[in-house]
């Protein structure tokens, strides 16, 4: 038995058929992901154009400075993960390695620093509740921005840790040399993966964060 | 096939410059364009993301019909809620 026929799953017809099976499986699950994010940014949409006004002010709270630098990170994160997928293809195990490590230290930052951003709505008293305060003139509506802020930017962290978490599995997995040149879909799925929440983060910072820039009390 | 780290390091190039281009954007006061402009800078660094750093360029076409299938249904998404937000009166 050559290598291959170990690597190929009986009802696949050769190493092509394989591949592509896998990745049109992982594109399905992530139009999925695509229509999740739809919602939220959908209501996103419809509150905005309903209360600009309040949007924008309840935006002047949050941090230009820290979401740009996590916009940077996740850049970065993307890169060394499309690097990974490569060093894997060309059946590198201690190059695919070394990239997923510094893809997962990168992801690790962003996370850190997505934490003292909520630290300081928690402590400004931002957080949508009862204990919720605003001095702006549209209180209501300003909440309204935070509910969509949390949500969108929590669910989003939480695609960044169960992105971390297999991360790791599929480091283990390189490690003990589940991979090869001719197979290593899991990789490149999870650079999918791993893209994907690229992406909703490229979405999310202008439309968080870059709300109505100028106006801000300086 | 393999994509060369020549594309990945050019599409990362591209992806910084664009996003140093959304932030100098936003400080420059232009009401109503200030959102249209970040939206379709976003829209040109997801383009790059999917076709370069997830390989659809590179792929087989059924691959491409599925990876547009789900941005198509979240223009559907789009279009239909505006269809009835935006003709209130």
């Amino acid at each position: 038995m050559s290598k291959h026929d170990s690597e190929l799953a009986h009802q696949f017809e050769d190493m092509a058929q394989q591949k592509e099976a896998a990745t049109l499986g992982m594109w399905a699950f992530l139009i999925t992901e695509v229509l999740f994010f739809g919602g939220l940014f959908t209501a996103y949409i419809v509150f905005r154009t309903e209360f600009p006004a309040a949007f924008a002010s309840a935006s002047h709270h949050l941090d230009v400075v820290m979401g740009g630098i996590n916009t940077g990170v996740l850049l970065g994160s993307s890169l060394t993960m499309a690097l990974a997928v490569h060093a894997a293809q060309e059946g590198n195990r201690k190059s695919t390695l070394a990239f997923m490590t510094f893809t997962l230290v990168l992801g690790l930052t962003f996370l850190i620093i997505k934490g003292f951003e909520y630290q300081h709505k928690f402590a400004d008293n931002l957080f949508p509740g009862a204990n919720f305060v605003s001095h702006g003139a549209e209180p209501g509506h300003e909440q309204l921005f935070f509910v969509l802020y949390f949500m969108m930017t929590g669910v989003h962290a939480a695609h960044m840790i169960v992105g971390i978490l297999l991360l790791l599995i599929i480091m283990g997995m390189t490690a003990k040399g589940k991979f090869t040149a001719t197979y290593h879909s899991p990789v490149e799925n999870f650079g999918l993966y791993w893209h994907f929440v690229d992406i909703v983060w490229i979405f999310l910072y202008p439309l968080l964060y870059l709300i109505d820039v100028t106006g801000r009390a300086q | 096939m393999i994509v060369p780290k020549k594309i990945y390091y050019r599409v990362a190039l591209a992806l910084l410059v664009l996003f140093i281009l959304t932030i100098a954007v936003a400080f420059v006061h232009l009401g109503p364009f200030n959102v249209y402009i970040a939206v379709t800078i976003a829209v040109i660094k997801a383009t790059l993301v999917v076709l370069y750093f997830m390989h659809v360029r590179y792929h087989t076409r059924l691959t491409w019909i599925f990876a547009s299938a789900g941005f198509l249904w979240l223009i559907i998404l789009f279009v239909l809620t505006l269809a009835d937000y935006a003709t209130r009166s």
